[in-house]
């Protein structure tokens, strides 16, 4: 398998490529992503008001949106292959491993390009400072990311169902449980500065969670993928 | 060395409906094999189980290329698919699309050999255009330049001149002959015209 | 014939001995007698689940659709025993602490664990083909069993446990009272024999439908 890494390296970076191109020309996913997460966005601001929220539910809030809003985008990419047909040009063309690791990437991109858009916004709107920047920009990249890592092979999965309604986030919360505890815990631990110590076992946590969902879905991505 | 395509005790059933049982086919090197059916037979499905794209209930394919027999992952690359439910990216020009299923297929790309493609499927001047606001004809051919850009042994047709004009059934019928000179091409259809290309043919009732 | 009617006799004896030939646990009182249903039908809940995982990844190995089937029926027992092991273990939390529900890491685990298994039947019942339902749940109940594992780590740093830890059982909690260590083990006995006459209960019942689908439709 590590052999054959660098070619699916490659040949993802052409899906990735593809992807982007696509979603720069009809923004299709993004469009979704991010109208999902500025409208919850200030709903929760209007009920909060001008108060700065307790740093527990400030980081609770902000993982809420995060989710819910990767949810409303993340299975785009693989529903608008299954409905514009282009699945079998696809699958013909391509092994399964480079179109898991393309995805993954742009879903990442598109996750990556939410938080730089949103957490910012969050943090102004409800008036909130940061006591250890560099651990939660780090908590809020692996959070990200994981979220991105988890949920790739299940927008595939939801795709072959039939893309129905909700079924992508009642299939996601419970695998991704875990990495939403890890992030809200972290995300309160640096946004009320205690010590670093408290924080590094969520960095390691979240580390560990994205390579370990990443390489299971390496490995099961074929059996979603082909018929 | 032995090239050929071999089909052995294959049998489909969706769910519990049959659709085939127990066929077997050897398709020599530099042939043209015909599914012939009416609609509902199970043509298409049979091309698809061919392309690997569903399994089959029981049964086997092989391809044989040079003695060897190849792996699932290694037959993608020799097949070479136009299909009516195939579909290329509309948001994407032909030129785009082509250099997108080179890189996935892990081949070189460069302009002059799109163009060179393009050119030979009739779409000379179009490259820059998105596929997407092709007519059906012109779609027909991209699929073409789809099919045979990595060049593959074998080339699968469903339905091979479905949206066509006069010229673009002259291209069909070019691209068969060729393809018949260096490996196989493997058709579903009813069209006289094409059935009479047929080295060998088979019938689903 | 003769195993259900000796399973039956069994299990009213376990019941009846629970209450009456059993003494109130020692701290707990009469709610510790719960003991006798709460921990095996835990036990079987995760042997189901188990099962399930196991068949879920032979059937992507062999793709033999009565692997399938297996997994579904593990799915549905597993559930079964679940559920009852997280009632009866809020009773008794109520009983010992005060609540019935504190999102204690024990608690939380076993309602992510329905969670999964909810999901699971979801996205079952959301796809018609058959091997596409076998393949595609199959890689869910994998995915989520990967992942599980990090509750166990995760949840304890954030809530802390009331439940005594069924790993590291300290000395004194062994000398369970020898009179309860009997009702318990055949309890537990019990269970499993139930466990396994259901299954081949459902597993007959599946074969005999599949049978007749395949007649009908010739």
């Amino acid at each position: 398998m590590l052999t054959r890494l660098f070619p699916w390296l490659n040949q993802g970076m052409a899906v990735l490529r593809k992807d982007l191109r696509i979603e720069f020309r009809t923004r299709y996913a993004y469009s979704a992503l991010v109208m999902f997460a500025v409208t919850t966005l200030v709903t929760v601001s209007f009920s909060v008001g001008g108060f700065a929220p307790d740093t527990d539910i400030a980081a609770a809030l902000l993982w809420i949106i995060l989710f819910f809003s990767a949810m409303a985008g993340l299975s785009r990419t693989f529903v608008h292959e299954e409905e514009t047909g282009t699945v079998i040009a696809l699958k013909l063309a391509a092994e399964p491993e480079p179109v898991y690791l393309g995805k993954y990437f742009f879903n990442v991109a598109l996750l990556f390009s939410l938080s730089i858009l949103v957490v910012p916004m969050f943090l102004v709107m409800l008036n909130l400072d940061i006591a250890m920047p560099v651990a939660f920009v780090a908590i809020v990249f692996l959070g990200s990311l994981g979220l991105a890592g988890a949920s790739t092979i299940l927008a595939a999965i939801v795709a072959k169902a039939g893309a129905k309604g909700s079924l992508l986030t009642v299939l996601a919360f419970p695998i991704l449980l875990p990495l939403l505890i890890g992030a809200i815990s972290g995300t309160r631990s640096t946004m009320s500065g205690v010590s670093m110590e408290l924080v590094t076992p969520d960095l390691g946590l979240l580390f560990f969670y994205n390579g370990i969902a990443v390489v299971a879905s390496l490995l099961l991505f074929e059996y979603v993928w082909n018929d | 060395m032995l090239n050929q395509v071999e089909v052995k005790h294959l049998s489909k059933a969706y769910s519990y409906r049959k659709l085939f049982t127990d066929i077997n086919v050897i398709v020599p090197d530099r042939s043209v094999f015909v599914v012939l059916g009416h609609n509902g037979a199970g043509k298409t499905t049979f091309l698809r189980i061919l392309c690997g794209l569903i399994p089959a209930t029981s049964g086997e394919v092989l391809f044989t290329l040079d003695g060897k027999s190849l792996s699932p992952r290694e037959k993608r690359a020799q097949i070479g698919l136009v299909s009516p439910d195939l579909e290329l990216y509309g948001e994407l020009t032909a030129v785009e699309n082509l250099e997108f299923f080179s890189g996935v297929r892990g081949l070189p790309f460069t302009l002059d050999r799109a163009r060179e493609i393009l050119e030979m499927v009739g779409l000379k001047g179009r490259g820059n255009d998105y596929v997407g606001t092709y007519s059906s004809g012109m779609k027909q051919r991209m699929k073409y330049a789809y099919a045979l850009l990595h060049d593959p042994y074998i080339l699968v047709l469903d339905e091979p001149t479905t949206n066509l004009d006069e010229k673009g059934v002259a291209l069909v019928d070019s691209v068969i002959r060729r393809q018949r000179e260096k490996g196989i091409v493997i058709m579903a259809t009813n069209e006289p015209r094409e059935v009479s290309y047929a080295d060998k043919t088979l019938s689903l009732a | 014939m003769i195993w259900q009617i000796i399973l039956g006799i069994w299990m009213t004896v376990v019941i009846v001995a629970s209450f009456l030939y059993m003494p109130a646990t020692q701290g707990l009182g009469e709610t510790g007698r719960i003991i006798v249903y709460h921990v095996p039908a835990a036990w079987i809940a995760v042997l189901a689940y188990l099962m399930a995982m196991v068949n879920a990844i032979g059937y992507l190995r062999k793709k033999d659709i009565r692997l399938d089937r297996q997994a579904q029926i593990n799915a549905e027992l597993g559930t079964i025993f679940c559920i009852l092991a997280t009632v009866t273990g809020a009773i008794w939390s109520k009983g010992a602490w005060g609540w019935y529900w504190n999102w204690d890491p024990r608690q939380t685990s076993i309602f992510v664990l329905l969670l999964i298994y909810g999901a699971y039947f979801v996205l079952r019942s959301s796809i018609t083909d058959s091997d596409t339902r076998a393949r595609l749940s199959a890689v869910y109940a994998i995915l989520a069993f990967i992942t599980v594992p990090f509750l166990v780590f995760v949840i304890p740093r954030v809530y802390s446990s009331l439940h005594p830890d069924l790993i590291n059982i300290p000395q004194r909690s062994l000398d369970m009272d020898r009179k309860m260590l009997h009702v318990f083990l055949s309890s537990l006995a019990g269970f499993t024999g139930l466990y396994v006459w259901m299954y081949k209960v459902q597993m007959r019942l599946e074969n005999l439908l599949y049978k007749q689908a395949m007649k009908r439709e010739g």
